[in-house]
């Protein structure tokens, strides 16, 4: 080989060494000397999280969370969803914080609009998104506290964990971590986040009167009271026209009441519910409705 | 001949469609057996009602009133019995609060007398004016006593009465501008001594020639040393009615970004509001009854009617003798600015102007396609902004980055949405933008 090339290409490599070096030198001094403080705590809390930045604690991303549980003695933390019960416990661990019980919750719809068989009201015709929709008098539903079923909680959900089945919401038990995503997108708000133990649940939201429902709906709730006056428990009660179960007051209770909340309902719209199901009474009268 | 002003940036010009209506006398429709009158009918917290279940009511009694913030009161628009607390339609909220009356029909209609209102000062008229529970009937529902009394710190030269009445369809301030010309220059008189000014426009659009010079000679008949005011011609170009385009249009000032017209010493008051002013404090009448421009091809006698607050959306169609087999569309307001509803048990408001039966060939049911980034969306922005920009963000589900574009300058007259030839529904976008961005 000629002698000057090789020459050439060594002075090259030197060259290119030189500068390397130059820079490397300059970017050690500058990482240095600009170091950004980090609690290390907070990195290993990072680490700790489920990683899945579903904003389900409320806070923006998983290092959001991290630093305020880390900075802010008030910040419970129990807060990671996806993590359930081991990363709450190791986020205890690393903040010295108490930990609370953490209860396993998933996501119900609210509402039983294919089973009720409720009518359109009108032809919606617009940008395919439920809150669009609602902004034009309360969507096409003919029920106005109604699932929309144009799937935003679907889109939503960072679990993939609900999937539209005949334009209403199914909730996959086995990926849902109860963020709560679907709960804050829905803008009906029949998304709720129910605890995995509770016995019992109205699957309806409305607030309407009884008149008014059995107008648009088969099953929805009529406000009769009867849950309300026969719970031996007194855990349900009628807030604002909505049904809500104590579900603390139900447990402790204990199962000897025999659901009679479930068994006297006259539109067989209270439902026991098994954690992964909600179950109707007269199951051959329809299809179990999953999640 | 004067020149025609209008306003300087933006604008379009849909099909007028006022020859239903245009040329129908207002009459006053029959009171329906039952009324059900919204609690909450202006902008501001809904009234609570100052009357009990069964109670026996008079014409015009006072039935609600705002314990805390701001509001006017309501009135009872019928003798009869109170009936029921409970919700009815509503063509924003779906379903609101509601009273509902029982009319005695065996009741006579209640009679005002004329009184002398010169002596009293700015304060009784003003006290007059919040007691009667008028409200900016144009169709926005802002409270006029508040108006009526601007901040002190920015003084008042000119009063500007809205009689553009650009929305397609609408006649009824139209009719009330020809059936009622002096008592709106009255109306005029009473809101400029309350603000302790002398000048007066009325901005009329030059399609309503019959107004113009119905207002011109109203005006001259009511000439007076004290008080200088002019009919202004405008342009026919929507949405000229806009409080900021008109008094642009008229005045030449331009009112800042979330500024209120006091700011450049403007108060804007529509004629409609202006004739329920004069009622209130010279027949001491409140504000409950509305004419209503029922309009469009959808219905079977499209009409001008005088009706009480609380009259149902059916009621008024089984009076009209129904609608027709291709009726597609109920549009509560203008079509531009208007809301569609689905169902006829929606009552009247103090800011109904204008129902709308629209049949198959008046609206437009093609689905919308992708932005094609022609801009005419920009070019028919009166307010200069980019609502092409908005409607791409939040189909891409970044609704929150919009605030940039101006959304909240945004008041929805729906000019980029006639002109878009991609038949993009760029209001709702910027709507849902705007709730989005605000959160």
């Amino acid at each position: 080989m000629d002698p000057a090339l090789v020459k050439l290409a060594l002075g090259g490599v030197a060259l290119l060494a030189c500068i390397g070096l130059f820079f490397g030198i300059g970017l050690a001094l500058a990482a240095h000397k600009f170091a950004v403080e980090t609690d290390p705590l907070i990195e290993e809390v990072l680490e700790s999280l489920a990683g899945a930045q579903c904003g389900g604690c409320g806070y923006p991303g998983c290092e959001g969370y991290a630093i305020a549980v880390v900075t802010d003695p008030d910040v419970p933390p129990n807060l990671c969803y996806p993590g359930k019960e081991k990363v709450a416990e190791r986020v205890a661990e690393l903040t010295g914080k108490k930990m609370a019980e953490i209860e396993d919750m998933i996501a119900l719809v609210r509402c039983s609009r294919p089973e009720g068989r409720v009518s359109h009201k009108h032809e919606y015709i617009g940008f395919a998104s439920c809150t669009a929709a609602n902004l034009g008098f309360g969507g096409p539903s003919a029920c106005q506290y109604a699932c929309i079923g144009l799937g935003e909680c679907a889109q939503a959900c960072p679990f993939d964990a609900i999937t539209m089945v005949d334009g209403f919401p199914a909730v996959n038990p086995d990926k849902c971590v109860s963020c709560g995503t679907c709960v804050k997108t829905c803008p009906k708000q029949i998304m709720v986040l129910q605890s995995l133990k509770a016995r019992v649940y109205v699957p309806c939201s409305t607030k309407d009167i009884g008149k008014k429902v059995k107008e648009v709906c088969e099953v929805g709730c009529i406000s009769c009271q009867i849950c309300v006056k026969k719970c031996p428990a007194e855990a349900v009660r009628q807030d604002n026209g909505l049904i809500q179960i104590d579900q603390q007051k139900c447990l402790d209770y204990g199962p000897s009441c025999e659901e009679i909340c479930v068994e006297k309902c006259p539109r067989d719209i209270f439902r026991r519910y098994d954690g992964r199901q909600v179950i109707r009474r007269h199951p051959e009268n329809g299809l179990k409705m999953a999640g | 001949m004067t020149t025609l002003l209008t306003f300087p940036k933006g604008g379009v010009h849909p099909p007028a469609a006022k020859e239903y209506t245009a040329h129908l006398a207002t009459e006053a429709m029959p009171v329906p057996d039952e009324l059900e009158i919204i609690l909450g009918q202006h902008i501001g917290a809904p009234c609570t009602p100052t009357v009990s279940k069964r109670a026996e009511v008079e014409e015009g009694e006072l039935i609600g009133e705002v314990k805390k913030g701001l509001g006017v009161p309501l009135h009872a628009p019928v003798a009869g019995t109170i009936k029921t607390f409970g919700t009815s339609g509503h063509p924003m909220r779906v379903s609101a609060p509601s009273i509902t009356i029982r009319t005695d029909q065996a009741a006579p209609a209640r009679t005002y007398e004329k009184k002398a209102w010169s002596q009293l000062d700015a304060k009784e008229l003003l006290a007059k004016v919040h007691n009667a529970g008028i409200i900016g009937i144009g169709g926005a529902g802002f409270p006029s006593h508040v108006k009526l009394s601007p901040p002190p710190d920015n003084p008042i030269d000119t009063l500007i009465l809205n009689g553009a009445e650009c929305e397609p369809y609408i006649t009824a301030d139209h009719r009330q501008m020809l059936e009622r010309s002096a008592e709106i220059v009255e109306g005029a008189k009473i809101i400029l001594k309350i603000l302790g000014i002398t000048t007066c426009h009325i901005g009329i659009e030059n399609n309503k020639p019959d107004a113009i010079s119905a207002m011109n000679v109203a005006v001259a008949n009511a000439a007076s040393e004290e008080f200088t005011i002019k009919v202004q011609p405008l342009q026919v170009k929507y949405p000229q009615g806009s409080e900021k385009q008109l008094i642009q249009a008229v005045t030449g000032r331009k009112v800042p970004a979330f500024a209120l017209p006091s700011a450049v010493g403007v108060v804007v008051h529509n004629v409609s509001t202006t004739a329920a002013i004069h009622d209130a404090v010279v027949l001491d009448k409140p504000l409950y009854e509305k004419v209503v421009t029922i309009s469009g091809k959808g219905i079977s006698r499209p009409a001008n009617l005088r009706v009480k607050v609380g009259t149902k959306l059916s009621d008024i169609v089984d009076y009209l003798g129904g609608v027709t087999d291709d009726l597609a569309k109920i549009v509560m307001g203008g079509p531009m600015m208007g809301f569609a509803v689905s169902s006829l048990d929606i009552p009247v408001t103090k800011t109904t102007s204008s129902v709308l039966f629209l049949a198959e060939d008046e609206i437009d049911t093609s689905p919308h396609s992708q932005c094609i980034r022609c801009g005419w969306c920009l070019e028919a922005c009166p307010m200069g902004l980019e609502p092409k920009e908005v409607a791409i963000h939040v189909e891409a589900g970044r609704p929150q980055d919009t605030k940039q574009f101006g959304v909240f300058e945004c008041f929805e007259c729906g000019c980029c949405a006639f002109v878009c030839p991609a038949k993009r529904p760029l209001v709702q976008f910027i709507r849902l933008a705007k709730m989005k961005a605000a959160g």
